[in-house]
């Protein structure tokens, strides 16, 4: 059964003639543990579809379905909670919070989980381990680099180990080098059984997803590329 | 991390709008505090004076051609239609609604005697509750006991008579136990002896001539007691001498009631300070709140850090207020209070109503802003990064 269903989803912007389309009819489907890079230009609708697919959007037409479930059938209350169980979002302008030190950004997520503080603290440690930032945990996000904000951005999105990992452009604002690590955390990621969907301009990038979705003018456009074998170590992003 | 961190972490970052919105609060409430604890120290401090004033029922015989000149009673008529007060009436003055209030209860008994040839006049009364009636009494000498005289200043000095003497009344044989400093008031004239006795030697067993009741203390309902009294002594006449008081207590009444809307129009200010406050800090966060959003905090998550932002700033606000409103108080009554400085009355509940007040104001301020956080759209709140 597909783990993610998007049938026929349509964004619209306003009423009428004047009407913007931002996604117009997209259906496609993601198994889960699959890697699917969405590419497209600026303003194809690429954004949009992942804020739909992120529960944080309501598509105009068309139902989303993870895991068997309707997603926005579900109340709003009920979307927050899908969004903490189900998807971990890595955004490109890395979203921390500024007045939190890393650890505390990393735990987020878990702060409406019941668990106890240490156990919160040692999750979020965890994660951060793993994208090898443990050492940087007390700083606060304006006392670390892009390259190490993007990888808090990513422990926070694995922290309570979601199946879906979201990423708007996780390379964007970073250099080659820091993009390569990032790429390599995101293969990784999938690598132990996450499926991650990933919005990129870049082709280096795209090469890490086992398949490519474009985006174009708010349609999929034809021949979507089809990865049979992982790229294992392309040049760098 | 827990919801509360994350609330007080960002208080922390934002002092200067925290701050603002704690001055607006503290003003607030101080001002509120100030002016209700001014008029209610003032009133304390008027009915702790009054209260010292003695007496302020009296209750007499119902006669209508009775002539008084002793708290309203003279004995120079005899009134034949006079229903005299009994002993045994006294025990229903206790009995009234409002029995709580009576501080003492003073029966006296009046009658003329001789003494040398002079005219005096003799008043037995209970001297238990003279303490309360008449705390201005200072006496040289003893209180009396039975068949003894506190001999009024004036008196000792026209009929000579001095601590130790004894005089001779009808058949009795009184021993002056003690004199009464001046007291510029009709007392000075008297001779008292234990009520008893003076039933005993003005041949009267039983019978009162006038009792004085000490009723006002704070919040007392005078005019209400009266009405009891009248109704448990029908065949008495009820008085309440407390114009002037009421007077004032009317003055301060309206005091009071300027105080409550002026408090009404501070506190609606002060929840305005707070919820624009708040608005604005919650308009900074939107892309905050869009992270909040995203990584699964519900709605509710998102209203309660506002709303605990809000509480703890008003319960801060609230103790504050009620200090700088004390401070105020004090600074009045040493202004306007002519004195009463020392009568300043700390009332533990105004102190509970501040904060009590501070804190409904600050959560009633902060739900539409918590409301207008919490119905942000994630997406559209991530875009403002």
């Amino acid at each position: 059964m597909d783990f993610i269903v998007c049938d026929n989803l349509v964004k619209r912007y306003g009423k009428g003639p004047s009407a913007v389309h931002a996604i117009n009819g997209i259906s496609f489907s993601v198994q889960s543990g699959e890697f699917v890079a969405v590419m497209g230009e600026s303003g194809s609708g690429k954004s949009t579809l992942l804020s739909v697919m992120g529960a944080m959007n309501s598509p105009s037409q068309g139902q989303y379905r993870v895991d068997d479930i309707d997603v926005y059938g579900l109340s709003s209350e009920q979307q927050a909670d899908f969004r903490r169980e189900y998807l971990g979002f890595v955004f490109q302008s890395f979203h921390l919070v500024p007045y939190l030190t890393v650890l505390e950004n990393v735990m987020l997520p878990l702060t409406t989980v019941k668990k106890t503080k240490a156990e919160k603290r040692s999750m979020g440690m965890e994660a951060l381990a793993w994208v090898g930032m443990a050492e940087k945990s007390a700083r606060l996000p304006n006392e670390i680099s892009g390259g190490e904000m993007e990888r808090a951005a990513i422990a926070r999105a694995i922290v309570n180990q979601p199946p879906i990992l979201l990423a708007d452009e996780p390379t964007g604002n970073l250099d080659s080098r820091n993009s390569r690590v990032v790429m390599d955390l995101m293969q990784r990621l999938n690598q132990s059984g996450v499926t991650v969907i990933m919005v990129t301009h870049s082709a280096t990038c795209a090469q890490f997803a086992q398949r490519i979705l474009n985006v174009q003018d708010g349609r999929l456009a034809d021949g979507q590329v089809e990865h049979k074998q992982r790229v294992l170590a392309p040049q760098a992003a | 991390m827990t919801i509360r961190e994350i609330a007080l972490r960002n208080l922390m970052r934002r002092k200067a709008k925290a701050a603002f919105i704690l001055a607006g609060l503290v003003i607030g409430v101080a001002t509120v505090v100030a002016v209700i604890g001014f008029a209610e120290t003032m009133a304390h401090d008027i009915n702790t004076k009054l209260e010292k004033y003695g007496a302020n029922i009296l209750i007499v015989p119902r006669a209508d051609n009775l002539t008084l000149s002793y708290g309203g009673m003279t004995l120079g008529g005899v009134s034949f239609d006079l229903q005299p007060i009994h002993e045994q009436d006294l025990p229903k003055i206790r009995t009234i609604k409002n029995a709580a209030n009576i501080a003492a209860v003073g029966p006296i008994v009046l009658g003329a005697v001789k003494i040398n040839a002079h005219p005096a006049l003799l008043a037995g009364i209970d001297f238990e509750s003279a303490h309360i009636l008449k705390p201005w009494w200072r006496i040289s000498g003893q209180q009396p006991a039975d068949k003894e005289l506190l001999v009024g200043a004036e008196a000792g000095r026209i009929l000579g008579l001095s601590p130790g003497d004894i005089i001779k009344v009808d058949n009795f044989d009184l021993k002056v136990s003690g004199v009464l400093a001046p007291t510029g008031s009709q007392d000075d004239q008297l001779l008292f002896t234990p009520l008893k006795s003076a039933q005993e030697v003005l041949g009267r067993p039983g019978e009162i001539s006038i009792v004085e009741v000490a009723a006002l203390c704070h919040n007392c309902p005078v005019d209400a007691m009266v009405a009891q009294l009248s109704e448990k002594l029908p065949s008495a006449k009820v008085m309440a001498i407390q114009q002037v008081v009421k007077g004032r207590m009317e003055t301060l009444a309206q005091f009071k009631k300027f105080s409550f809307g002026l408090s009404v129009v501070v506190v609606l200010v002060g929840g305005l300070v707070v919820l624009v406050t708040l608005m604005s800090s919650v308009k900074e966060r939107t892309a905050e709140i869009g992270i909040f959003r995203a990584v699964g905090f519900r709605r509710s998550h998102v209203m309660r850090i506002i709303f605990i932002e809000a509480g703890v700033i008003s319960l801060l606000a609230g103790f504050l207020g009620y200090l700088i409103g004390l401070g105020g108080i004090w600074s009045g009554l040493k202004l306007f209070g002519h004195g009463a400085v020392s009568a300043l009355h700390i009332d533990p509940l105004l102190g509970a109503g501040a904060i009590l007040m501070a804190l409904m104001v600050g959560i009633a301020a902060g739900v539409y802003p918590a409301a207008i956080a919490a119905r942000m759209d994630p997406n559209q709140a991530l875009k403002t990064l």
